[in-house]
């Protein structure tokens, strides 16, 4: 199979174009016929379910193309995006403060954190949502005054304060904070203590440094996972039916209820969430690019970027090298 | 090289100035580990004093005390006439706050030996990231002054680079001009050359050579005995925590009294 050139040169006699030697050789990519195989029946299988799905006399299809743009539903996307939304963003601001309690050289504030991440990360989700929705019989009134003592300068009926709604923001804001600050934490440790070392010889204080140096250079590392739990909040949001808040899976259920169109129902929900995953995973992109600054092989690329990759990747590859006629040994 | 030599014995020869930096019965531990033992060292403005010594004899960790990188368990440390890290309050010093230590760090620059250089910034923003957000000088002055300090290390090309895209040893170039654009009045040098492949480490020394001679009061641990001897108004010899010989480079290089200091020299030539 593999004849070799030198052979070839050797036989006419005539001196080689090049100065070949007796191991060139010219290489033929192994052949991979189960790859075509495996394909096709992958192929086969997934036709033959789409198949099943879209000739089912059980799916009303009309039925969902009617409920995507229901008045209700929307309402229902618009309180996730919401929910999201603010859970995040009042989650990430205490995950900062978590994860800087945790770095701190204070023993009390490292406990304090630990036992807050161990606490909200060990117990399910789903509990502590039930938990917070039931604060009412817990604590009959909240007050703002002096611990330990009688004096309150605010108080309010829990019932009345805590909504349905604040008791999910609550719950979920709550959670995804033990979660994200581990995340913060492991970003502010990724980076190299020399930074520290060379922003103080330079005379910036410590938070200077915090901000221009170390959370840039963190963020590189925190925005990956920060994407990841900003989809799974998005997800999440779902388990709020919960108690009875009205986002778009308990839209969904609340309309199937009534018309026991169930399977469309969840289609339709679940058709929402897939668009709304995939529309946040766009600014992830751009997030990272930007912090990726400086470390350009770690820049993920754009899907632009992307699209004509995979093109230009159809392409036949560029001319190969021209021989190396010449050795010099420095 | 030989004229360098000379400019350097000639400077040394001048009328002795002030010392900017006065260490004085510096003591250090870590843990059980005592690192520093009673060290006492002068360096007088517009001189280069190198430390020698064998890894762990505690020279790297007395430059990271003189910016107070480290603190001191003992003893003071007196750069142009200020006590560093401390405030003298009748008999006591109190510690300083960051931010105050911050301020006098200012004054002082420093090379480290893996460059730290900030990644995500490129090599102009690294020099004017201190100028413009501390010292608050206007950013226009501050880019102006930071390409004139890339053109003298030999990197006016490389402003808009990342670290990332530069060699070593142009890194260890603009890590100097970074500490160059805070206008200090003292040089700290952590080994600059040790984390560069052979041949990158000339351009540093070059760089440091005339930094040298334009009358920078530097204090630079590192093994190049070559630079040691061709610049060096003071060189330092350490071992254990202290200081074992100390003198002018001809002295502790060509002539050592002491058998350690002997030893040691016979080992990096």
């Amino acid at each position: 199979m593999t004849a070799t050139r030198g052979a070839d040169a050797r036989a006419s006699a005539a001196p080689p174009a090049f100065d070949a030697t007796d191991d060139d050789v010219v290489a033929i990519p192994l052949r991979r016929p189960w790859r075509v195989v495996g394909g096709a029946l992958v192929l086969v299988l997934v036709a033959s379910f789409a198949a099943s799905v879209l000739t089912n006399p059980n799916i009303d299809f009309q039925a969902i193309g009617a409920f995507v743009f229901d008045p209700r539903i929307l309402d229902g996307v618009g309180l996730t995006l919401l929910i999201t939304f603010i859970a995040m963003v009042v989650s990430t601001f205490l995950a900062v403060v978590v994860a800087g309690m945790r770095l701190s050289s204070n023993p009390v504030l490292v406990s304090v954190a630990w036992c807050y991440v161990w606490v909200f990360r060990g117990t399910p989700l789903l509990v502590q949502i039930v938990l917070w929705g039931y604060l009412g019989l817990l604590y009959e009134s909240l007050t703002i005054g002096i611990p330990f003592t009688d004096i309150a300068f605010w108080q309010a009926d829990t019932n009345a304060l805590i909504s349905a709604f604040t008791a999910g923001l609550l719950a979920l804001t709550l959670n995804q904070a033990a979660y994200s600050s581990e995340i913060v934490r492991a970003g502010m440790l990724s980076v190299d203590e020399g930074q520290r070392e060379a922003a103080a010889s330079l005379g910036m204080s410590p938070l200077y440094t915090f901000r221009r140096v170390l959370l840039p250079q963190a963020m590189r590392v925190i925005i990956p996972p920060m994407g990841n739990e900003t989809i799974s909040m998005l997800k999440n949001t779902s388990l709020l039916s919960v108690i009875a808040v009205l986002e778009l899976y308990t839209q969904a259920t609340v309309i199937s209820s009534q018309n026991l169109k169930q399977v469309e129902l969840l289609i339709v929900a679940s058709l929402w969430y897939l668009f709304l995953t995939s529309v946040l995973s766009i600014p992830q992109y751009y997030l990272e690019r930007r912090y990726g600054r400086g470390s350009s092989r770690s820049l993920p690329p754009t899907p632009l970027q992307r699209l004509r990759r995979a093109i230009d990747a159809r392409r036949p590859g560029p001319d190969p090298a021209p021989e190396t006629k010449e050795v010099r040994v420095v | 090289m030989s004229t360098t030599d000379t400019a350097r014995t000639a400077g040394a020869a001048r009328t002795p100035t002030r010392p900017l930096v006065e260490i004085r019965r510096v003591r250090k531990s870590f843990g059980a580990h005592q690192v520093l033992r009673d060290i006492s060292l002068e360096v007088p403005e517009g001189t280069v004093t190198v430390l020698l010594g064998p890894s762990g004899s505690g020279k790297s960790t007395l430059l990271r005390c003189i910016n107070h990188l480290e603190t001191i368990d003992g003893g003071r440390i007196i750069v142009d006439g200020e006590l560093i890290g401390y405030r003298q309050a009748g008999h006591a010093t109190h510690e300083m706050t960051p931010r105050q230590i911050a301020r006098q760090r200012r004054g002082i620059g420093m090379v480290f030996q893996r460059f730290n250089l900030f990644p995500h910034m490129t090599a102009l923003e690294n020099i004017t990231e201190a100028p413009v957000g501390i010292a608050r000088i206007p950013s226009a002055t501050a880019k102006a002054r930071a390409r004139d300090l890339l053109d003298r290390v030999g990197l006016a090309d490389f402003a808009g680079h990342y670290p990332s895209q530069l060699s070593g040893g142009q890194q260890q170039r603009v890590a100097i001009a970074r500490a160059l654009a805070m206008s200090p009045k003292l040089m700290l040098f952590d080994e600059p050359t040790s984390a560069l492949d052979p041949e990158l480490v000339g351009d540093v020394l070059d760089v440091m050579r005339e930094l040298a001679d334009d009358g920078m009061t530097m204090i630079v641990v590192t093994h190049e005995i070559g630079f040691a001897r061709g610049v060096a108004d003071q060189v330092v010899f350490m071992d254990g925590g202290v200081v074992v010989e100390s003198g002018t480079a001809a002295a502790v290089i060509d002539t050592p009294q002491r058998q350690r200091t002997r030893n040691f020299l016979e080992s990096v030539r």
